[in-house]
């Protein structure tokens, strides 16, 4: 585990996500409505479709292609055609930079 | 798994009330089987299924299945959650019968299954092309795996391959088949691809980007017959073939509910609840025409993620949910890197708003008084998806945006809350 930076937090709207390619893996950076800042795999359980392409509203992520859900805060997955959680890395903010713990 | 009993004995459960019999096991009936046990129903549900296998997404047969050699299909539920929550599942036999006095149908091995609620997910086959020599070995069409794996090992390096139809399948086909190196004719009846249902501009983003990949396209072609050696076209034009795969539409497999009287009308007819002209018997998915209470008529639709909706709204309305369809009309399509998204249904439009994204672009189709009717998006990879759902949610609202700022907002996001 070691914390990584991602982006600024300038980068993310509020209410959106951005893709984070590290060392081979990609995760997806959110920027919930209140502020915070989560992240998550990259790809979706279901088909490995980049999440980030997806439209976030409120706490969830929509898979672009299956619509296939998550609530990014927790990983779950909300219902059909997903049925695997994606996994969750802690995020911290620094002097406006976003960091990811992978 | 146990057989049942002679017949006239009734339910295969035994004393058990009758319980859900849904016939097809397909996205949408196998969606239904899951969603009954979703919604809290514990009581007998059978999935019948006329192909052998457990019930498995169709998508990528088109696509990843031919152009990446996928070994196996993915699974609906996964592998073993029909068992894991209860569901039998009778592969490899049809309804043969369906009483509905008795609320018994009797399946292709004898079986008497009694019902308290029939769902109806039978699909639709490929639509048959009346030419002579479409009988001839070198003729597939694509619905299931095994006619996968049939077209996969006809194509590569070296193989010709014809397509009759301009469709989606047709299309999709193509592009995989140019990924295994096969030489590639598309010969379309119309003047352009896609004429049902997506514009112009869209599918000539498409046309442009096949011929960019050396698929050749033939537009206006009659077809006088398939042979061994490839497809013979009015005007004397022969298109040299290895494998023809048809793909010219599907019909909906209405044959058992024609039987048992019930209504039909371009597919099962049934009301915004998917319930039949028989109460106790429901359809839905690309068998069943649909009253959408968005469009006031019925409408009968071919896509994945409706048979999922549909399926799963079946289910909760067989329990007594009572909920109309209420879901926009939403499909896509994958050929190369070119991914085509397209929510709600262009006709009726009388203006065009052209929204750049990216590399690709979205059309706003706009009715009467500037009503968003439908939205229809075409790029690489999924650079429109995040438009086309914000403008489902627009459609689906009866929105009537603003033509300036669909254009131009940076985030369409903005127009939901206007």
């Amino acid at each position: 585990m070691a914390w990584i930076r991602a982006c600024s937090a300038d980068d993310i709207d509020e209410e959106d996500v951005a893709r984070f390619d590290h060392d081979g893996r990609t995760f997806a950076i959110y920027h919930s409505p209140d502020g915070e800042f989560f992240a998550t795999d990259g790809l979706c359980t279901h088909e490995q479709i980049h999440l980030a392409d997806g439209l976030v509203l409120d706490n969830i992520i929509e898979c672009p292609k299956h619509n296939g859900r998550f609530d990014y805060r927790t990983g779950e997955a909300k219902g059909a055609p997903v049925c695997v959680d994606l996994n969750t890395y802690k995020v911290k903010v620094e002097d406006g930079e976003v960091f990811v713990d992978v | 798994m146990s057989e049942a009993g002679p017949a006239g004995t009734g339910s295969e459960a035994g004393s058990e009330a009758p319980g859900f019999v849904i016939v097809g096991a397909g996205e949408c009936g196998t969606r239904a089987a899951l969603a009954l046990r979703e919604a809290g129903y514990d009581g007998p549900v059978t999935l019948v299924g006329t192909e052998i296998h457990t019930p498995y997404e169709r998508p990528p047969l088109s696509k990843d299945a031919i152009a990446a050699d996928m070994p196996e299909p993915k699974t609906i539920g996964g592998a073993d959650g029909l068992a894991e929550r209860g569901i039998v599942f009778r592969p490899g036999v049809t309804v043969v019968s369906l009483d509905r006095a008795a609320q018994v149908v009797v399946l292709s091995d004898g079986t008497r299954l009694a019902y308290h609620r029939l769902l109806l997910a039978t699909g639709a086959r490929p639509r048959a092309l009346p030419v002579p020599g479409i009988d001839g070995p070198n003729v597939a069409t694509l619905r299931g795996l095994e006619d996968a794996a049939r077209i996969r090992a006809a194509l590569g390096p070296g193989r010709r391959l014809a397509v009759i139809g301009g469709g989606f399948i047709g299309l999709e086909l193509a592009a995989s088949a140019r990924r295994l190196g096969t030489e590639v004719t598309v010969i379309e009846a119309l003047p352009r691809l896609l004429s049902r249902g997506v514009p112009e501009e869209v599918a000539g983003i498409l046309a442009a980007r096949h011929e960019a990949e050396g698929v050749r396209l033939i537009f206006g072609a009659r077809i006088v017959e398939v042979t061994g050696d490839g497809v013979a076209l009015e005007g004397g034009i022969t298109v040299p073939a290895d494998l023809v795969l048809v793909g010219i539409g599907a019909v909906p497999e209405t044959a058992l509910a024609e039987a048992a009287g019930l209504a039909i009308d371009n597919g099962i007819a049934v009301d915004d609840r998917l319930a039949t002209s028989d109460p106790a018997i429901f359809a839905a998915g690309d068998c069943a025409a649909f009253l959408h209470p968005g469009y006031g008529r019925r409408i009968r639709l071919e896509s994945w993620r409706s048979a999922q909706e549909q399926g799963t709204l079946a289910a909760r309305n067989m329990l007594g949910a009572e909920q109309p369809v209420s879901a926009v009309p939403w499909f896509w399509s994958d050929q190369y890197d070119l991914t085509l998204q397209i929510a709600g249904l262009a006709e009726g439009s009388i203006t065009t708003v052209r929204r750049p994204v990216g590399e690709g672009f979205v059309l706003f189709h706009l009715g009467p008084e500037g009503r968003l009717l439908a939205a229809s998006g075409v790029g690489p990879g999924n650079a429109v998806a995040k438009d086309i759902r914000l403008a489902e949610m627009l459609i689906a609202r009866g929105a009537h945006p603003d033509p300036e700022a669909l254009a131009t907002v940076p985030n369409l996001k903005k127009l939901l809350s206007a």
